[in-house]
């Protein structure tokens, strides 16, 4: 009886051996050729030859069609290090009439050896599959979108009353890395409605209080503290980088600014404000719909433009703006739905009413009907009657 | 009779109502009326000249009127205008 030795010194014998670097070569024309990974599943994940296809040697003869249809084609297969993938050649050669079939001499240690490329495919851990089990279970997420919001940047302009709900369901959903821009320290008036601070963290500043908060609902997102105030000087740094930046801030000058910003950048913007019982989303996203120009050429005069310290507002309300925001934001980021693009929504609470508008690109808007590049850093955030705003607004 | 949508900041000016009934066959004779109601309204909603202000967005049904015809638009029994200035609040 021959032993296991022998029988891959034999098979060896009877089938073509070819050198990693000829692979490598081969990677770069395939010329209708096929290279199979015939390890098992785990070694797979772990790394290998990129573009390998991967067949199991334990099902071989059932999922080789599927891998390597033509028998005619070049038919390349390596394992760790040379043997099972001789086993296998002779096999496909042998038995199942593979008529151009190779072993790769040494298999992926070899490979890795010599240097060359290995992929290392993408995968959720145990942890991570437990934890967004209910996104994978939806096909609009999904493991493709679950793996776009661990990859994804999102910056949050304000952790106040917009950004708390916002900040904690995007860390929930597993955003990868969650910005914050917030110069404020929390104050015990503000609890009716930041639900991401807490009594005990009163004095802190805002973006610490926020990471916290991140932190103790999901641990694996990276926070990114920005503790000062955007203006025209620092918008352009902060800003770049991130996929989608979430709008909550309180006042008309710093809107202007981020949204010729984020033109300029090509960064959709999902935007809301509030005010009362009402309030208002959209989803501005460059050169696709309107700006916030486009929908608003010049803020209004001081009268008509209070903040929400001055007049008050539902507590509970920035709770469904913001969430409403962070939903946008998973929109974009994995691609489903319909973001608002082009549309602006109207909550009114007391009456529980919502109003979808149409919002239209202005052909004339000074901002975004210019090309990004021509945008000037002078122009960005000035409006007309500037200064008369901001002493109005006092 | 149409309906015409106040946003807060106008409230004020409308002795707190959120929705007011206004006569009018274009949206300019509607808004009009409304002005006649609650005459608080006109310099919010007009310059002097008579056109819109511009930072005042105003909405026929779902339909920005500077798409339509502006203030000539018709506008038809049952109706909707909607005003929307800009808020900013981020609370």
């Amino acid at each position: 009886m021959a032993s296991g030795a022998d029988l891959i010194r034999r098979a060896k014998e009877q089938i073509t051996e070819v050198d990693p670097r000829e692979v490598n070569d081969l990677l770069a024309d395939r010329n209708g050729s096929v290279v199979v990974d015939v390890r098992e599943q785990q070694e797979f994940e772990e790394s290998h030859v990129p573009g390998a296809k991967h067949v199991p040697r334990g099902h071989l003869e059932s999922r080789i069609e599927g891998a390597a249809g033509d028998k005619s084609a070049r038919v390349v297969l390596y394992c760790a290090s040379g043997n099972r993938s001789a086993l296998a050649a002779r096999t496909l050669q042998e038995e199942l009439g593979y008529e151009n079939v190779e072993s790769m001499t040494g298999g992926i240690t070899l490979w890795k050896d010599r240097g060359f490329d290995v992929e290392v495919p993408r995968t959720l851990t145990a942890e991570q599959r437990e934890r967004y089990s209910r996104h994978l279970l939806v096909p609009e997420i999904g493991f493709e979108g679950q793996m776009k919001l661990l990859d994804a940047k999102v910056l949050l302009l304000g952790a106040g009353g917009l950004g708390s709900p916002t900040a904690l369901y995007l860390a929930a959903a597993g955003v990868g890395t969650i910005g914050i821009v917030d110069d404020d320290v929390v104050d015990l008036s503000n609890l009716q409605r930041q639900v991401i601070h807490t009594n005990d963290r009163i004095g802190e500043p805002k973006v610490d209080s926020a990471e916290q908060g991140i932190h103790d609902i999901n641990p694996g997102v990276e926070v990114v503290k920005y503790q000062t105030r955007l203006d025209a000087s620092n918008i352009m740094e902060i800003i770049e980088g991130y996929d989608v930046i979430v709008d909550g801030v309180d006042n008309f000058p710093t809107r202007y600014l981020l949204n010729d910003a984020s033109v300029r950048l090509k960064i959709p913007v999902v935007s809301a404000s509030i005010l009362g019982f009402d309030g208002q989303l959209s989803v501005f996203a460059p050169y696709e719909g309107p700006c916030y120009r486009c929908l608003y050429p010049t803020p209004p005069p001081a009268e008509l433009a209070p903040s929400c310290g001055a007049n008050g507002v539902l507590g509970a309300l920035p709770g469904v703006m913001g969430v409403l925001q962070a939903i946008e934001v998973v929109k974009l980021v994995t691609g489903s739905g319909d973001p608002m693009i082009g549309r602006l929504l109207l909550y009114e609470a007391l009456g529980t009413t919502f109003t979808n508008l149409k919002l239209r690109r202005d052909p004339d808007c000074p901002i975004c009907s210019r090309d990004p590049d021509e945008i000037s850093d002078e122009e960005m955030g000035v409006f007309p009657d500037y200064e008369a705003f901001c002493d109005g607004a006092g | 009779m149409s309906t015409v949508k106040i946003p807060p900041v106008l409230r004020a000016s409308t002795g707190g109502e959120k929705e007011v009934s206004a006569e009018g066959d274009n949206v300019g004779e509607v808004l009009f009326s409304l002005a006649d109601q609650h005459p608080d309204t006109k310099g919010q909603l007009f310059g002097e000249d008579g056109t819109l202000n511009r930072y005042v967005n105003v909405y026929l049904n779902d339909e920005d009127v500077r798409v339509l015809d502006g203030l000539e638009t018709a506008v038809k029994g049952g109706d909707t205008l909607v005003i929307l200035p800009a808020m900013a609040g981020g609370g």
